[in-house]
């Protein structure tokens, strides 16, 4: 019984976050009585283990899953610094001029949704926003999927609906192409040949918007979302070091690390890096989305692991004058 | 010849993927898409040989009612029911008008593929933010200097990833709050090691390829 | 105990109940076509109100490095380009008195073009042709200005990429340098290696897994057989099959990938033949899974949980699944030892894992256990090609700071 509490109490959190859609807002206050209660709790559990009381993982986990919901019922707005990385991909794609061609690559699927389609969906609100069309591909199966989501997305904001963007004029989505990073390559020749036809089967040359691309000298910028292979790494090695088209990228946190060095040596042209990255983002285009409430609870969820990071090593100190280190 | 014949072939195919890197004149220009070409095909056929041999021991687990026999009727189960909603979608699709494929939306299989498959995967995934809070309650402990360096470099690009960083520095100069010292500690000091890191893999790798092409290397033919 | 042993299948059967009832029940929403208004786009340039400024100083010469299907062609910006210009249309024909036909185009403020559909040895003209077309209607206010015809040009394939030559540079160099000492290890000789743990622990694991009678597990990564650290990883394999074998402990290798699962259960089954117990290999030891990464993850997680194996291997390319596998393995109380070259995941494997081969020390791994003389003169041979690699970084920043550029050794293109 003891086993299953901790995970009929997340189960239910998590179902109301899930179904909540705001009904159930903490206040400013509340939110604040609540943070430090669980603040305190973490409290108790450092004095436990200073006891020499083994914390279970069980605990751990409670802890990072309260932590990951509770934001979801909170109305904390925390302040958010534009980096450099971002702000120069920001800065490169405000400098197309109205009705340039961006080659948006969606090379991931939904389990780091939480993490890139946010960046897409102000990507891509954006775009529409300031005239520019939007050449939809993807290297991962699902992810012409995940841009339909963001056109959705997109669509339902007033000002854009008003606009109407045309499917075939203004945007357009060829799908998903098998042969990672030979599809890169052969796009350098070719769009026709890798995209014959777009993900509702209408033929490439039916498409007004793909009218007069052939290759990577007809597309003024490249933004990729990735979470993996293939992703950032080849389409800087072949679309920028083969074919010289600039391309901006959105990778998920554990992959941003890897591609940092292409943006130190000036082979990608800004980089939104993770979480935090999608919430710069949606700063810097102005686009409010679901990045800041993610990264809300993300900072939680760092605090917490910050914080029993402590607490082990204070155990472990403690433990080791007693000679008995608590471990999990 | 059972061991001669895949290591000439091996050879042979290494000592042209090598070559075609650096003659971009007709045909060597075509090697790499072919060669690729060819092994998503040889993929795709194998991929029978797994599923087969997937079915084949789950049912002889059922048979023998070894111990957790009733996953191997999920397998089963879960298998043959993508199979027979793709088969009969891409039937049905294909002989509609206009026609469209057991993979497009609002398909039984996209159904079972959005509303299954897809949140188990991203549940699988989402473990990894519990199983990294503990693995780094166990893992980042002062025990000596190296796991200290490590224990607050850890913490530092923690707390300066997410906003809290900078509200927690706030009152420190700009280059020391802590967005900033997580953007150099990944930066100059993780990129520095992650390139020492990749340079040597891709040594290995040269070296690794080399010991397989010529023959050197035979375990994965012989044991 | 009781109650566990009915309630699980219970709800398994409820649940696959479910998902057979949500099938069926799935009502597929028309299949939405959206249907494109192909707009009719008229190419052939209108008479202008006021003329706009020509490109000048077209070229079109052949792209270097190619097969010959490329030609690059540039001009100059008028100097209306920034204020008038909506696009530049580059137009190309077999003959100088035409027909001429668009082949692409470019918006303002780009001067260059690639054309990647020439034939090699063929004689092309090209014009290019500046474009006015505010409402993007043809008609209102447009204007063009056509600049002179440039040709013939012709694309020819080249049988070497010159931009290349560093790259080839560096291949022979370390290559010759791993054959080199591979062959210089034939003739004898005693060559040193460093202690690298993570392997030498690979049989106190082993023992370990003997003396509980528990299974060891080895997960041979994610990737197909076209990928080096699966083929290093079935290198180990072998060596750890014959440990198992020795020892009589029950090796299980849970694959991802077919093709794997070929090569992975011959490889074992030759090692158990190789200690003479032939008989005493399963087919079952080596067993495919899922293609799928978390459906695999899942799976070893599941096995793991149940089975409590005492030992787990990771050898091979691995990506998000690495600490859910190295985590539960560490709950299960298995010691676990990893191995990858993918570097995000290799902070993973130190924290979660007993012991971790770093990149490198994967591919040396196999060398390491058989200690062959001609596979350890390849590691000699990867080691000097590594000292040159830290000279060359140390040469480049000394020239770097004196301000002479040296990139063109390391740029690859």
């Amino acid at each position: 019984m003891k086993k299953i509490v901790p995970v009929i109490v997340l189960a239910l959190l998590f179902a109301i976050a899930l179904f909540n859609d705001s009904a159930l807002e903490l206040s400013p206050t509340w939110s604040w009585v609540v943070t430090i209660l669980l603040g305190l709790a973490m409290v108790v559990v450092l004095i436990l283990s200073m006891t020499g009381k083994m914390i279970e993982r069980r605990i751990v986990f409670l802890f990072v899953g309260i932590s990951l919901v509770l934001p979801f019922f909170m109305n904390f707005t925390m302040p958010l610094n534009v980096s450099p990385v971002v702000q120069t991909l920001y800065d490169a794609l405000n400098k197309l001029p109205k009705g340039s061609k961006v080659l948006a690559s969606f090379d991931y699927d939904p389990p780091s949704a939480p993490e890139l389609q946010p960046m897409a969906d102000a990507f891509v609100k954006w775009a529409f926003r300031n005239d520019i069309k939007v050449i939809i591909v993807g290297l991962w199966p699902q992810g012409p999927l995940q841009a339909n989501l963001s056109v959705e997305a997109a669509m339902a904001d007033p000002e854009i609906a008003a606009k109407n963007p045309k499917y075939g004029v203004d945007y357009v989505n060829l799908g998903f192409q098998t042969g990672n990073e030979f599809v890169i390559q052969g796009m350098g020749t070719s769009f026709r040949a890798k995209f014959p036809t777009d993900l509702y089967n209408t033929p490439y040359d039916s498409i007004p918007l793909m009218r007069g691309v052939e290759n990577f000298s007809n597309i003024d910028f490249v933004m990729n979302l990735s979470s993996g292979y293939p992703g950032t790494v080849e389409w800087v090695q072949i679309a920028v070091d083969r074919f010289g088209v600039p391309v901006g990228a959105g990778n998920t946190a554990v992959q941003a690390p890897q591609v940092y060095p292409y943006v130190e040596s000036g082979q990608l042209t800004g980089l939104l890096g993770g979480m935090s990255g999608a919430a710069e983002f949606e700063k810097a285009t102005g686009e409010a989305g679901q990045a800041n409430t993610f990264l809300l609870s993300q900072s939680f969820a760092h605090l917490v692991v910050v914080g029993f990071i402590l607490i082990g090593n204070v155990a472990l100190f403690i433990g080791q004058n007693r000679r008995r280190a608590p471990l999990v | 010849m059972k061991r001669e014949i895949p290591l000439i072939i091996t050879f042979v195919a290494g000592c042209v993927f090598v070559i075609q890197y650096f003659i971009p004149h007709w045909p060597f220009n075509e090697f790499e898409q072919v060669f690729t070409d060819w092994f998503s095909i040889v993929q795709a056929f194998a991929i029978w040989l797994g599923a087969l041999s997937l079915l084949k021991f789950s049912m002889l687990k059922i048979q023998r009612r070894q111990k957790d026999w009733y996953m191997s009727v999920i397998i089963i189960v879960g298998f043959a029911v993508m199979v027979a909603y793709g088969a009969y979608d891409g039937f049905v699709g294909m002989n509609a008008n206009p026609a469209y494929s057991f993979r497009d939306p609002g398909t039984h299989f996209d159904w079972l593929y959005q509303n299954i498959y897809t949140p188990l995967t991203s549940t699988m995934f989402a473990l990894l933010a519990f199983f990294v809070a503990s693995a780094s309650y166990r893992a980042f402990r002062a025990r000596n200097f190296q796991a200290t360096l490590l224990l607050i470099a850890g913490i530092l690009v923690m707390i300066g990833r997410v906003p809290v960083g900078d509200l927690i520095t706030q009152f420190l100069p700009e280059s020391y709050r802590a967005a900033n010292l997580a953007d150099w500690i990944m930066n100059p000091l993780n990129a520095t090691g992650q390139r020492a890191i990749m340079i040597g893999i891709a040594l290995g790798t040269v070296s690794t390829s080399l010991r397989i092409i010529l023959g050197i290397e035979r375990s994965h033919l012989e044991g | 105990m009781r109650v566990a042993k009915f309630t699980t299948p219970l709800a398994i059967t409820a649940f696959l109940m479910v998902v057979l009832f949500g099938a069926l029940q799935a009502q597929p929403d028309a299949i939405q076509r959206d249907s494109l208004e192909v707009a009719t786009d008229s190419l052939s340039p209108m008479p202008a109100v006021a003329p706009l400024v020509k490109p000048v100083n077209p070229s079109a010469e052949d792209t270097p490095n190619d097969a010959g299907n490329s030609m690059d062609i540039a001009w100059e910006l008028g100097s209306d380009d920034a204020a008038r210009v909506t696009k530049y249309q580059v137009m190309r024909s077999e003959s100088p008195d035409g027909p001429y036909e668009v082949v692409g185009e470019t918006t303002q403020g780009q001067s260059k073009f690639t054309d990647n559909t020439v034939a090699a040895g063929v004689d092309y003209y090209y014009r290019i042709v500046a474009v006015s077309d505010p409402l993007g209607d043809g008609v209102t206010n447009f204007a063009s200005a056509e600049s002179d015809i440039i040709g013939p040009a012709v694309s020819t394939g080249q049988w070497f990429n010159t931009r290349r030559l560093n790259v080839l540079l560096w291949t022979l160099v370390l290559s010759g340098s791993v054959i080199f000492y591979i062959y210089r290890a034939k003739g004898g000789g005693n060559l040193y290696i460093r202690k690298i743990a993570g392997i030498d622990a690979i049989d106190e694991a082993i023992g370990r897994a003997t003396e509980m009678g528990r299974k060891v597990f080895y997960v041979p990564g994610i990737n197909d057989m076209d990928d080096v650290q699966t083929l290093a990883s079935i290198a180990i394999l072998g060596r750890v099959a014959r440990l198992a074998a020795e020892s009589d402990t029950y090796l299980e290798v849970p694959v991802s990938k077919s093709l794997v699962l070929i090569t992975a259960r011959e490889t074992v089954k030759e090692a158990y033949s190789k200690v003479g117990r032939p008989d005493s290999f399963r087919e079952e030891q080596v067993h495919y899974v899922t293609d799928d990464q978390f459906g695999y993850a899942a799976a070893i997680d599941g096995m793991v949980v149940r089975q409590k194996p005492a030992t787990m291997i990771y050898m091979g390319a691995f990506y998000a699944e690495s600490l859910i596998l190295a985590e539960t393995g560490n709950a299960a109380g298995a010691i676990q030892i990893a191995g990858t070259a993918q570097p995000a995941q290799l902070p993973f494997f130190v924290a979660a894992c007993d012991y971790t081969l770093i990149g490198e020390e994967l591919f040396a791994a196999s060398a390491y256990l058989a200690r062959e003389p001609m596979l350890l003169g390849s590691l000699k041979g990867q080691d000097i090609g590594k000292a040159l690699f830290l000279a060359s970084i140390v040469l480049g920043t000394i020239l770097q700071l004196l301000g002479l550029d040296f990139q063109w050794l390391l740029r690859v293109s």
